[in-house]
Order: structure tokens, then C-alpha cells, then sequence
């Protein structure tokens, strides 16, 4: 197991070096200028070539990405070209409205969809299995935004409960005034998440149900409900691990929209704007720590699927 | 199994509703002076600095607020000495002896001298500076600092504007290390905080010279979608719009007893702009033709109802040199067809509407595609967005026509300028911008701009086709904000709320 993590840690820093040289490329290879997020209508040509250098965009690309390189290792994500602040404290603070969305609505999706998706499967033959599983369908197919829109005009705009968007000024520091501000898109987030989920869940739950090793345990006098949690847990939980990585990572940057329609400071919107901008510190910065966020998920799918299912561990590749 | 879930999302609920009746208990309690104002604003400040690309957010959150110029421009556009207490101007109109209002003191401390003064102004025409009014310096020969309280500008040629412009010149502290992350201004405020994405605040400052403000603090929200802006209005999380982009959100304000909806003067226009170095908008009736093929009353009321203006030419109300020309290229589709055929295009022809991904351009050219298949025109619409529009349009010329808005007071005079994007070439228009720039009053300035304003109409320079309005939507129990939004201004010290 410890070669296994030894092994699987130098993967991760190996893709993290990968992803940061393609993403350096890549934002460099694509059209636009830098310099005009600084411009106006009345720019006159010294003034554009000097927002080209002021933005840095006149040095040689090995030049740009040495430095760069340099201060990550020094965990100094560099300056903003358009507002001037440090990339780093930013994105911290940007982290601090996405991270506990995201988690808050995974933590509410992954208890939801466990509870649809059980019940859908198991009672899939009575009505109320049926309806659920349609019900998870709906949200599949409905756009989060949408929702989001739905759940403002509900129970901001008509039942005045919960705020319509936007976050704290002072952060974190008024726990309750936070939580109030993100109750709306962490429900959003959690609906939409556990549409999709508890198809997974369903579908592991109706493998298990039909599996041999679990009729056999009933044969041997287990009750369903002991059977289900002794045997079936462990193997169901295996693909839904992978899915349940993948749907994290995605709805860490994916919540763009919906920090739209709520307001709220995320990461997501920092990248799209420094996407429309062309800030290249900016985008790199996010970047680098969204890839960065996503392969340590990764890497927990794969370490928790390891530790679940034994039968992973003697290969020697992880499944 | 699903109760614990149940009750854990009433449980939340619940609490939710007490934190909310809470929250607006403590606010009921305030004074009037000691009130906080939400401003909800689309446009957040780039960085601090609007000689280093700060952009509109910027000039709306600290112009008159943090920093403050000489001189200073009203909501009703007239021109006031703020810093400058007087001024005298030499008889050739070229050398201006200003004396500046005894004092003063920055936010950090510091006592406003002429340094910082003439520091200011030159920073604006600096080599490296990024701001929008570079250019309206060029006049400047030379600036002087002969003692504390006096600044002596010359200039090269005599400018009318001069004083104008430098309402626009942030006065600010030479000694300042950061000017674009942290600010230093003798404004009635000082920058409280700055949380990028959400919000600016600006907390009343108690040595400010002047009155102080009415307030005790300002904070500007900042959203990216009109729909949210307006939900925060309605959920009074913000107590102003500053500026309403979404003529669909106007309809719950109108009705709506406990909001007041302003319809200010406003000087934004909405513009298909033709490249006229290129055929055929390189010719008049050309020009002129597309213009009366279009039926802007109609695309105007299905924009914004019965909001906004119609303009004929590039002048808004608010300029002192405005006439009414929108009958100089009427809606005439006949017109349209004949003045094609007289300048050789008896069958129409075709060309590319490069046009802003962002609202309201889009629509418009749909509108603008269908007007102009009407008289034998085919138009095709390329989408780009606004950072292509400033490469491939505005600096590469690389364009047959584009659409744009335009939100600048008093910029006729970019007709007169032959290497403008729209490459408009009347060297007779150029001599009179040129002319009106040195007259020696105010009259003659107005006279010659207006011959400008005729002639670039007669020409269908480019085809304006309407105003925006310019509507700032309040809470009902605020008063005291700038309804004219001025150059994207907004002065808060005299908001309050009762």
C-alpha cells in the first residue's frame, strides 16, 4: 500500500508539472491581446504599446515562463496584469466562497442521491421507487441555472426568507450571514448534482441487488437489510467512488453559472473574467490550482477505492 | 428515512428567518447621517488607478468621492471649482495661473501643494499612462509649481476645453507608493475595503475640507448579471442601481410604489459605424442610404419601450452644441433605393456587420439584417467579442461596418480626426474642430461645433441610431443620488436615507 501511494503521489506532481507547461502554451497560442482590457476608445498608439508592455507581453516566452515557473515553486502565483493585486490572496479568497459551496452541495448531493438512488432501486417495482427515479431524470435534464432562478424567485423574491445573491463583505467572519447567503446555490448545486448521482446509485444498488454473493448471504440466513449492508455496501461502492470524484472536480469550476445568478465572489467568475481580459496570471493561477485540486481528488477516488475493494489491491495498476 | 433530511432543511429554514427579521430590526434603527448606502453597480473597478486602465467602475466609485479634480463636473454637467479656488487666464488664452484652495489634506495626512497638481495633470499625459483623456492634453507645453498654493499651465495652443477637461484629472498625492491597489485623494471618503467580486466600500472621512458627506458609508456591489442586480433591488440588499442595462427588470420597478424609476440625460449612443475608407461606405449617398433603410423608432421602442431618445447625429442633448438633425436622414426606404441606385448599386450589394457579442448588439443587427434585405442589402452578421472588436476594428481597421456604443459627453470632435477608427476624412470638419478648440469663447466654440454636428450628419458619417436613456432605479425612501450619471460619475456624498 505505501509503494502503491508512493508511486501514486509521483504521478500526481508529474501531471501537475505536465499541466502547467500546457497551460502556459496553450493561453499563449490563443488569439487576443492582453493589453486591450487596459485600453479605452480613445487610445492612442503609444498608449497601446504601452499597455503591450506594461502587461509584460513584449518579453520572450521562455523568459515568461521561467518566472513564472520560479515563483510557483515559491508558491508566489505572480500579478494580476490588469489589477495590479498578487494572483495568490485573491484566488484565497475566491476559495473561500467556491470551496464550501462545493463542498456543501457535494455533502448534500451525496446524501440525497444515496437515499433516491437506494430507494429508487429497491423499490423499484412500487410507485414511489418509479417516481423518484423520474424525479432525478427531471433534474438531469433541467439546466442548473434555472433552478437557481426558480429557488430565488421562490423563496427570495416571494417568501422573503433567504437572501437573492451576493456574499459577505466580512467573509467568514459572520458564520450565519454565509451560510444564509449560500443556502440558495448550495442548494442549486446539490439538486443538480444528485439528479445525476442517484442514477449512479440506482444503478450500482440494482447490480448488487441482483448479484449471486448477495443471494447467497440471504440463502444463508442474513435478513436483506444486513446482507445489503455487509455485502452490497462495499461492492456498490466501488463505481460510485469514481463518479463521485468526477462530479466534484466538475462542480468546482462548473459553478461559474450559478455564481452568476447568485453574485457570488467564486472562483469561476475570477477565471471567466480573467478569460475575457486576457490576464494570463490570473488564469494561469486559477488554473494551476483547479488542476491541482482536481488530481488530489482524484488521487482520494483512487486511494478510497483501493482501501474499499481488496481485490484492487495486488495489481499493479490502479483499476 | 427521509424525516432527518426534512426536518434539517426546515431547521435551516427557521434560522434563516430569524438571522433575516434580525438583520432589518438593527436597520430600522439607524440615523439618517449615520446610514450605510448599497449602490448595486454592473461595472467593478479593473484596479484603482484610472491612468492604468481602472475603467468605468473606477470613475464611477471614486471620481468626487475619494479623489477630486480642480475643478469638478455637476450631474447637470456644469463646471465648478473645486480645488482651484480661481483662475486667471493670459490675454492669448495660453498661460493658466490657478490658485488652489488653502487647506487641503490628503487622506493620508498630507497637505495638497501644487507638486501634487502639477504631478497629477502630467501623469494623465504621461508616456505610459492608460487613461481615457491622454489625449485631450496634447496642448500642454509646460507645467509650473512657483510656490504651494500657485500652478501655472501653459500651453502650446490656446484649448477652450482646457478647463473642462481638467475636471476630469484626479488631483492625487505625489508621495503615493500604490496607486492602483490602495488610493490617496482629499475626497469626502476613504477606500474602507476592496473585495474583488463583490464588493467596494467607502467609509466617511472626518478631516475632509468641504461639507461632510451625508452618509457614513457607501459600498458599491458588484454583480455581472442584470437579473441578479435587479433581484438584490427588489430583496433591498442594495438600495440604488446606479445604472439599468435590462429594460426587462423596469417593469416590476414602475409599478412598484416603493421604488422610484429616473429617467435621467443621458449621453450614450448606440452607433452602426461604417469604415468610410472603404467601399461603398467610402461614398455619401451610400451612407446615407443604409441610414434611411433603417426604422430606428421602431428598434428603439422594441428595445426599450418608451424609453431613450432618438439622435440624428453623434450630439446628445446635454451638449451645448446640440441640434435636433434626426429628419436630416428619415426613415425613407424609397430614399433608400434611389440613393443606392445613384451611386451605382442599383441592385444592392453586400456586406460584414462585425458586431459585439454583448447586449444590445446582437439584436440590433438581426434588426439592422431584416431592415436592409428591404432595399436589396445583404447584410452578414459576424459575431466577435469585445476584446476582438478592439484588435481587429479599433486598431487594425480591418472592418466594413460595426456597431458600438459610444459613452463619452462632447466627443463630436472625434470627426475631426481623420485616423479615428471610422476614418471619417472632411478636412473642412477638421479645421472647424480644430477652429472651435481655439476659439476665444464660449459662443464661438458652440458655433463652430455645431457646424460640425450638421456636416457629419449631412454626411451620414456614421448611422447614430439611438440614445440610451439613462435610468437609476431607488429604493423609495432614498434621495439625494445623480440621476445623470454623467460620464459614468457617481457622487454619493449627498445620498440619504431615511
Amino acid at each position: 500500500m505505501a509503494h502503491y501511494l508512493l508511486r501514486r503521489t509521483t504521478i500526481l506532481v508529474v501531471s501537475l508539472l505536465v499541466a502547467m507547461v500546457v497551460i502556459f502554451l496553450l493561453l499563449r497560442a490563443l488569439p487576443g491581446d492582453p493589453a486591450n482590457a487596459l485600453l479605452s476608445v480613445n487610445a492612442t498608439p503609444e498608449q497601446i504599446a504601452a499597455a503591450r508592455a506594461q502587461v509584460g507581453a513584449d518579453l520572450p516566452l521562455h523568459e515568461q515562463f521561467v518566472s513564472w515557473f520560479l515563483g510557483m515553486i515559491t508558491l508566489d502565483l505572480g500579478t494580476s496584469f490588469i489589477s495590479t493585486l498578487p494572483v495568490g490572496p485573491e484566488i484565497a479568497s475566491r476559495l473561500a466562497v467556491t470551496i464550501p459551496l462545493t463542498f456543501l452541495a457535494f455533502g448534500l448531493a451525496f446524501g440525497l442521491s444515496l437515499l433516491i438512488g437506494f430507494v429508487a432501486a429497491y423499490k423499484a417495482d412500487r410507485w414511489y421507487g418509479a417516481a423518484l427515479s423520474a424525479f432525478s431524470q427531471l433534474f438531469i435534464a433541467i439546466p442548473a441555472f434555472w433552478v437557481g432562478i426558480l429557488l430565488i424567485s421562490f423563496f427570495s423574491l416571494r417568501l422573503r426568507v433567504l437572501p437573492a445573491g451576493g456574499f459577505p463583505r466580512e467573509g467568514w467572519s459572520d458564520p450565519g450571514a454565509a451560510l444564509t447567503h449560500l443556502a440558495l446555490p448550495v442548494l442549486t448545486v446539490a439538486l443538480v448534482m444528485a439528479g445525476s448521482l442517484s442514477r449512479y446509485v440506482r444503478s450500482a444498488t440494482l447490480d448488487v441487488m441482483g448479484s449471486d454473493y448477495l443471494r447467497n448471504a440471504r440463502a444463508m440466513g442474513s435478513t436483506m437489510g444486513m446482507a445489503m449492508l455487509q455485502h452490497g455496501l462495499r461492492n456498490g461502492a466501488v463505481p460510485v467512488i469514481s463518479i463521485l470524484g468526477i462530479e466534484l472536480a466538475t462542480a468546482f469550476l462548473g459553478a461559474v453559472v450559478i455564481e452568476a445568478v447568485f453574485a457570488l465572489p467564486g472562483l469561476g467568475s475570477m477565471l471567466l473574467k480573467a478569460i475575457a481580459q486576457h490576464d494570463y496570471p490570473n488564469i494561469q493561477g486559477i488554473l494551476f490550482v483547479s488542476t491541482l485540486l482536481v488530481l488530489i481528488v482524484g488521487f482520494i477516488a483512487d486511494v478510497t477505492q483501493r482501501l474499499v475493494d481488496p481485490r484492487l489491491r495486488g495489481r499493479t495498476q490502479s483499476s | 428515512m427521509k424525516r432527518p433530511v426534512v426536518a434539517l432543511l426546515a431547521s435551516a429554514l427557521a434560522t434563516a428567518v430569524v438571522l433575516s427579521g434580525s438583520l432589518s430590526l438593527t436597520a430600522a434603527a439607524q440615523d439618517s447621517s449615520d446610514a450605510t448606502i448599497q449602490i448595486g453597480s454592473l461595472y467593478e473597478p479593473q484596479n484603482l488607478d484610472n491612468t492604468a486602465g481602472g475603467g468605468q467602475g473606477v470613475t464611477e466609485a471614486f471620481d468626487g468621492n475619494v479623489y477630486e479634480g480642480l475643478y469638478h463636473l455637476t450631474d447637470s454637467g456644469e463646471v465648478e471649482p473645486l480645488l482651484a479656488e480661481s483662475y486667471t487666464v493670459s490675454d492669448d488664452g495660453l498661460t493658466y495661473t490657478f490658485t488652489l484652495r488653502p487647506g487641503v489634506t490628503f487622506h493620508s495626512g498630507k497637505a495638497l501643494t501644487s507638486e501634487d497638481v502639477k504631478f497629477s495633470i502630467e501623469r494623465v499625459f504621461a508616456p505610459e499612462s492608460q487613461s481615457a483623456r491622454k489625449s485631450s492634453f496634447g496642448a500642454i507645453a509646460s507645467i509650473e509649481a512657483p510656490d504651494a498654493e500657485t500652478v501655472v499651465v501653459t500651453l502650446a495652443e490656446p484649448s477652450i476645453s482646457f478647463i473642462y477637461n481638467l475636471a476630469y484629472v484626479w488631483i492625487v498625492n505625489k508621495d503615493a507608493t500604490d496607486l492602483t491597489t490602495a488610493e490617496d485623494g482629499t475626497g469626502p471618503y476613504v477606500l474602507d475595503g476592496w473585495t474583488r467580486g463583490s464588493a467596494l466600500s467607502l467609509k466617511r472621512w472626518d478631516d475632509y475640507w468641504g461639507t461632510p458627506a451625508a452618509n457614513a458609508e457607501v459600498v458599491f456591489n458588484y454583480f455581472t448579471d442584470a437579473t441578479a442586480l435587479s433581484n438584490a433591488l427588489l430583496t433591498n440588499a442594495v438600495d440604488i442601481i446606479t445604472n439599468v442595462q435590462s429594460p426587462d427588470a423596469l417593469a416590476e420597478f414602475e409599478s412598484n410604489p416603493d421604488y422610484v424609476v429616473n429617467n435621467g440625460a443621458s449621453t450614450t449612443k448606440e452607433i452602426l459605424v461604417f469604415n468610410d475608407r472603404v467601399a461603398p461606405f467610402d461614398k455619401v449617398d451610400v451612407r446615407k442610404a443604409i441610414y434611411s433603410a433603417i426604422d430606428r423608432a421602431k428598434l428603439l421602442n422594441a428595445i426599450w419601450g418608451d424609453k431613450g431618445t432618438l439622435i440624428g447625429s453623434m450630439v446628445p442633448p446635454t451638449d451645448p452644441w446640440y441640434i435636433d438633425l434626426v429628419a436630416e436622414n428619415p426613415y425613407d426606404p424609397e430614399l433608400s433605393k434611389q440613393l443606392l441606385a445613384d451611386a451605382g448599386y442599383p441592385d444592392g450589394f453586400e456586406f460584414t456587420l462585425d458586431t459585439p457579442t454583448y447586449d444590445p448588439h446582437p439584436v440590433v443587427a438581426e434588426f439592422i439584417k431584416s431592415e436592409l434585405a428591404k432595399i436589396g442589402v445583404t447584410v452578414n452578421i459576424n459575431p466577435i467579442t469585445a476584446d476582438e472588436w478592439y484588435t481587429k476594428v479599433f486598431q487594425q481597421l480591418d472592418y466594413e461596418a460595426t456597431l458600438q456604443e459610444h459613452v463619452n459627453d462632447r466627443d463630436v470632435v472625434w470627426y475631426g480626426n481623420p485616423d479615428f477608427y471610422w476614418g471619417y476624412d472632411n478636412p473642412q470638419v477638421t479645421a472647424w474642430v480644430a477652429e472651435a478648440e481655439q476659439a476665444k469663447t464660449v459662443e464661438e466654440q458652440t458655433a463652430k461645433l455645431k457646424l460640425v454636428n450638421e456636416q457629419i450628419a449631412k454626411d451620414a458619417a456614421s448611422a447614430w441610431l439611438y440614445l440610451y436613456p439613462q435610468l437609476v432605479v431607488a429604493s423609495a425612501d432614498v434621495s439625494g443620488y445623480p440621476i445623470n450619471g454623467l460620464n459614468s460619475m457617481f457622487p454619493a456624498y449627498t445620498i440619504v436615507k431615511q
